[in-house]
């Protein structure tokens, strides 16, 4: 897929993510929105996945440990025919596989439950661990809200992440800026991250969090031997101008204006 | 009748108006107070209120440290964080040294809904059981919410309150008196009696209103609190009436249903039958239908009193 054709596909992604989360009145477009790049670039550039074997047990893992993300996975994982999209339009009802938060036991291609913040980056690391053990060379991806990274347990997943020196474990923060009660700085704030990272003995890497090349060049590129930390620097609730930078939409129904605007929004950037 | 309103509403007024009585009251949060609603005591007394962010095992610890300094804090997240992430942070440095700290866990059980199995605590009062020392409150609508706060800052120790989010209409009465470890008998009956707590009350009252049609009396005990459980009750209950059923909002295992077993087995032959979650978790869906597809409605309730009446 060329950056154009991908520019397009993030557009159509973003309106799977407005119109899934309309009809069933409930989760997160916020946070959704702002890691749709981010997504974009490990399931079409960066990793190695196959839909028709989902458990195909050589490929590359995607945990998304914010998991009130996914509705940009699900969107993502039904494009590449890890099941049929109607299923997104079932999002969150009873008896649908998915779930409000992912479900591994539920859905093709989710590598991890996730939903309970924290707890996916320390998953990762023992995958990443299990990986070095079998001498498999696939790689683990973790994706991390900037409000999770609040959770104490994260560093300690970051501890073992380089005291084992998992060079096959690439941590990428979505961060955005913004958690649910406002912004990090207002409720706790985070100090200089990358200089955390890099204390705790990570590669560091700082990129554009909407710019999927920039994304995937920074995933992909060696990190001496270290784990690896990509700050992908995002807007939450990117690509609906009125959910934009405001926490407000963390976790809101749209109403059916709402609804339309951002439709209309989404197609505009679409088409033009 | 009061006007129904969500009980994590109604705690939040409550932690508001508590707050002005007395300022050792502080307020603990883990980047949830617009869904725990203490963000009512946050807009009144910021001075007082404690934002940990996504940190709720750090929250729960420094609340230890507010109590042991003679405030009387009031930590708030999910259920299922709160007792679940904090689980040793409660045990060992809230109940342990029976520190004198308040936890009003929002977002409990299956009403949660769409969020699914991960954000469902149907645990919670399981884990908070076997702390020795915890009183446990889990209240039917928002007028008895607002006394379970008020209960638990006259208590000098470890006490557990169980916020339900959705809207709840009033079926208590404001004079109704809510004393801790005294059940509240709301309905009398020789037939059956239904142990209710939590958001079930309301079906109970229900089924006992269905059962009466059929000529079966029905007895509904309120049990606002599960620990110290009204044993007595349980007990007068088992000799009044034929069977008791227990129904609650939380696996079968370690709640409501586990308590009022342990308050029968060498005491009563009574029949008896738990209807909570059975052994599962939970799954996304609107509350409504996972409460059927879990047998947790009225109908459910009625059945059952009528299976074991047979
Ligand atoms: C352990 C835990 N605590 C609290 C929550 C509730 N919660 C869900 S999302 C969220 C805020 C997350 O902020 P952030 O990581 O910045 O996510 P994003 O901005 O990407 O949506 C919170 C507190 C949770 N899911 N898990
Ligand atoms: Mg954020």
């Amino acid at each position: 897929m060329d950056d154009q054709a991908l520019l397009e596909k993030a557009a159509a992604i973003r309106t799977d993510i407005v119109e899934m989360l309309y009809r069933c009145q409930s989760g997160h477009p916020g946070g959704s929105l702002s890691c749709v790049e981010i997504l974009m670039a490990l399931y079409y550039r960066v990793a190695s996945v196959d839909p028709q074997n989902p458990s195909w047990e050589w490929r590359d893992r995607v945990v998304l440990s914010k998991g009130h993300g996914c509705p940009a996975l699900y969107a993502i994982l039904a494009d590449k025919g890890f099941f049929p999209r109607e299923d997104l339009w079932r999002l969150r009802q009873i008896d649908s596989h998915l779930q409000g938060h992912p479900d591994m036991r539920k859905t093709p291609g989710i590598d991890v439950s996730t939903g309970s913040l924290g707890q996916g980056a320390s998953v990762a690391v023992g995958m990443a661990l299990a990986a070095k053990y079998k001498k498999a060379r696939y790689k683990v991806y973790a994706v991390l809200g900037d409000g999770e990274i609040q959770e104490g347990m994260v560093w300690e997943a970051a501890m073992s992440a380089a005291h084992y020196r998992l060079d096959n474990l690439v941590f990428i923060l979505d961060h955005n800026g913004l958690q649910i009660d406002g912004s990090n700085e207002q409720v706790m704030s985070l100090g200089d991250i990358m200089a955390k990272f890099e204390a705790f003995g990570f590669k560091c890497r700082k990129v554009d969090g909407h710019d999927i090349g920039g994304i995937a060049g920074a995933i992909s590129a060696p990190a001496d031997g270290k784990p690896l930390f990509v700050l992908a620097e995002t807007v939450k609730g990117r690509g609906v101008s009125f959910m934009e930078n405001n926490a407000g939409w963390h976790g809101k129904p749209m109403n059916a204006d709402e609804y339309g605007m951002a439709l209309d929004e989404l197609k505009g950037r679409h088409h033009g | 009748m009061a006007e129904g309103k969500s009980l994590r509403v109604a705690y939040g007024e409550a932690l508001a108006e508590l707050g002005a009585q007395n300022d050792k009251v502080v307020v603990l949060d883990a980047d949830l107070s617009h869904a725990t609603m203490t963000s009512i005591f946050a807009a009144q007394y910021p001075e007082r209120f404690f934002n940990f962010g996504l940190a709720e095992a750090n929250m729960m610890g420094a609340a230890a440290g507010f109590a042991h300094s003679g405030l009387i804090p009031f930590a708030s997240t999910f259920a299922l964080f709160g007792t679940g992430r904090a689980y040793e942070q409660i045990r060992n440095s809230i109940a342990y040294p029976k520190a004198n700290v308040k936890f009003g866990l929002s977002h409990s059980g299956l009403s949660v809904g769409e969020d699914g199995g991960s954000h469902q605590s149907i645990e919670d009062i399981a884990l908070m059981r076997v702390l020795p020392g915890m009183t446990i409150f889990v209240p039917c609508d928002p007028l008895e919410t607002k006394k379970a706060v008020f209960a638990a800052a006259a208590i000098d120790g470890p006490v557990y309150i169980r916020v339900a989010r959705p809207v709840v209409d009033v079926i208590t009465v404001e004079d109704a008196p809510f004393i801790p470890g005294v059940a509240n008998i709301m309905r009398e009956g020789v037939d059956v009696c239904i142990i209710a707590t939590g958001l079930m009350v309301k079906d109970a009252l229900a089924a006992s209103e269905e059962l009466g049609q059929k000529g079966i009396g029905a007895s509904v005990v309120n049990m606002h609190t599960i620990k110290p459980l009204d044993v007595d009750c349980v007990l007068q209950m088992a000799q009044t009436c034929k069977a008791i059923v227990t129904t609650e909002e939380h696996s079968v295992i370690g709640g409501l249903g586990s308590a009022v077993a342990e308050a029968l087995a060498g005491q009563s032959s009574v029949k008896f039958a738990r209807i909570g979650i059975q052994d599962k978790f939970g799954r996304s869906g609107k509350p409504e239908d996972l409460f059927k597809a879990y047998g947790l409605t009225a109908l459910d309730i009625e059945r059952q009193c009528l299976s074991l009446l047979r």
